[in-house]
């Protein structure tokens, strides 16, 4: 195939594979104005001394080129590929004592993690991002799909198995929202790209109640907007099968909507929460305490039957919340449930 | 003894990163010492001695650093061997873009930021070209659509390199690096060895102390951009 390929020229390679503009593009190499040059003609036009000037070598860029081809290729796979399961085995709680049972988190369902703040439950959530082969703190381990990752599966796989979201993070590109889905969707090589910026687009306005223009910057979002804009992103974008979020509760965006959007894009979710409403969205919670799973706790019918007027107690509460910050009265008026 | 080079731009999280490889290489029981190159001055030698580790800073002040760095680097080697350490690791900030202190047949590492934006890549040239490893540091503070970016931008201009995330505040991640890092063959000199990449081809009057703008006061390699363009 690479004699094949070297032989062609870059306007038919163009044609095939349109994202190696990508590759050309970092060694500031217009593909369109060597359309007609084969690849292999490289070397003279634009010449050695043109490589060197770039920091590399004709026949490193040649090597990089068949290596990009093959990582972008690997990138389109992995797209369909996803997890079904994890499974979370006993390690040892701050006071040295086992845990007493290992948890299984599957593909479309939502488990809470709770207990008291420092109790140990973003420990937790950095076991499962780092999938913990009994080298971390705790000593827990983790396998997916039932059996032990690969260290390469564990550090080197950019995010292709688990996304984060917490607090702390905040966009820091200098581009529009749209601009951003953009280069996001290239960069995941996605066919439509117009079509899935939208639908992220659309639902992040969705989710975030106070909506946003596409021009906006991302940097200038609020935080519920920022949150929202991450949610669908990572749910309709990201290939990650997992998604770890620790505590959004007050980041201003519509809890329940957001659960249901990555459950429905069959993601595995773990959410680290104080909040009643989010744990009983969940399917299941853990209990940590003390550094350990303590408990394991499936949300009963019970619980599920009451989750509606939970919700209604929390709108009510974001209302009550909104009009404090705005300064008008707070309305009282239907505050008996 | 194992030699590793590492660079990147300043504030990356080299020294971080390293601190946490060499805590790693030492609960296997190895002895590591670090040697800092930079240019004017280097807070870095404080950190590393918190942590026990053995360090020697060298400042190359008014030369070339990349240049600095070969001539030096022997003596670097010495010093480790004298005192029987298992790796030897240096950091160096790679503040000229168009170098680098990579050499062949020794590990080199690269470490560069999620904060530093989605070009950074792209300008960066033979120190994370021809990287072994690059290192992605600060993933915890930007989105995961950025960290997606990111990742294959550094893939567009070093497609052979392996990518790894390391949280350089917690150290997730730096368990990986240093098993990469332990993988890497021992040497006993560098007479003799190749950079990766050659050095700018000057010997300028500038390097020779020249402060005066001029094109009188100019000798050796130089070149001149058309500002104006076409009109
Ligand atoms: N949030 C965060 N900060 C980091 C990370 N890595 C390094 N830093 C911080 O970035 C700053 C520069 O790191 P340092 O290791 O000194 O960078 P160097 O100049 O490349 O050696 C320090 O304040 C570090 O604490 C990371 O992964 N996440
Ligand atoms: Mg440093």
């Amino acid at each position: 195939m690479r004699t094949t390929l070297l032989q062609m020229a870059i306007d038919e390679l163009m044609e095939m594979m349109p994202w190696i503009e990508d590759y050309f593009s970092s060694f500031a190499i217009d593909p369109a104005e060597i359309g007609n040059l084969k690849l292999e003609e490289l070397g003279s036009t634009p010449g050695k001394d043109y490589f060197m000037e770039k920091g590399t070598t004709y026949h490193a860029f040649i090597d990089g080129f068949f290596m990009f081809i093959e990582q972008v290729k690997a990138l389109k796979q992995d797209s369909g590929f996803s997890i079904n399961s994890l499974t979370v085995f006993p390690g040892r709680n701050k006071n040295g004592e086992t845990e007493a049972f290992s948890v299984e988190l599957k593909k479309g369902k939502v488990t809470a993690i709770v207990g008291p703040t420092g109790s140990g439950k973003s420990r937790l959530l950095a076991d499962i991002e780092s999938l913990a082969q009994k080298d971390t703190p705790t000593g827990r381990s983790i396998l997916v799909d039932g059996r032990s990752p690969t260290d390469e599966e564990r550090f080197s796989t950019e995010g292709r198995f688990i996304a984060q979201l917490s607090q702390n993070m905040n966009f820091v590109m200098d581009l529009s929202v749209e601009d951003f889905l953009t280069l996001h969707a290239e960069s995941r090589m996605v066919d439509e790209i117009h079509h899935i910026v939208q639908k992220i687009y659309d639902t992040a306005n969705v989710l975030a109640g106070e909506p946003f223009s596409r021009e906006t910057p991302v940097t200038q979002l609020s935080g519920g907007q920022s949150r929202a804009l991450m949610i669908a992103d990572t749910a309709l974008l990201s290939p990650a099968s997992v998604v770890l979020i620790d505590e959004i509760e007050n980041a201003g965006v519509d809890k329940v909507k957001s659960l249901e959007l990555l459950v429905s894009n069959n993601k595995i979710v773990l959410i680290s929460t104080h909040d009643p409403l989010l744990a009983l969205s969940a399917d299941q919670r853990i209990v940590i305490k003390n550094g350990g799973i303590s408990k394991l706790l499936k949300t009963t019918d019970d619980e599920k039957k009451h989750l509606e007027s939970l919700e209604k107690i929390d709108r009510k509460i974001t209302l009550m919340r909104d009009q404090l910050r705005t300064g008008e009265e707070i309305d009282l008026s239907d505050l008996l449930i | 003894m194992r030699l590793v080079t590492v660079a990147g731009p300043p504030s990356s999280g080299k020294t971080s990163i390293i601190v946490r490889t060499v805590e790693e290489l030492k609960n296997k029981g190895f002895t590591v010492g670090v040697v800092k190159f930079d240019c004017l001055s280097a807070q870095d030698e404080e950190l590393y001695s918190a942590y026990s580790i053995p360090v020697r800073t060298g400042l190359s002040g008014g030369l070339c650093p990349d240049h600095f760095f070969v001539s030096n680097i022997e003596e670097a080697i010495k010093w480790a061997e004298d005192r029987n350490f298992d790796f030897l690791i240096t950091e160096s900030a790679g503040l000229c873009n168009r170098c680098s202190p990579h050499i062949k047949d020794v590990l080199a590492i690269c470490v560069i930021d999620n904060l530093s934006g989605v070009n950074t890549p792209k300008k960066i040239g033979p120190m994370l070209k021809m990287a072994d490893i690059v290192v992605i540091t600060k993933g915890d503070i930007v989105s995961q659509a950025e960290r997606e970016v990111f990742a294959y931008r550094v893939r567009q201009v070093n497609p052979r390199g392996m990518i790894i995330h390391i949280n350089g505040v917690t150290g997730q991640g730096s368990f990986y690096l240093a098993k990469q890092v332990e993988k890497t063959s021992s040497v006993d000199t560098l007479r003799g060895a190749t950079l990766r990449f050659t050095m700018p081809g000057a010997l300028c009057s500038y390097c020779l102390g020249e402060r005066k703008i001029g094109d009188d006061r100019q000798i050796g390699v130089s070149k001149l951009v058309n500002f104006r363009g076409d009109d």
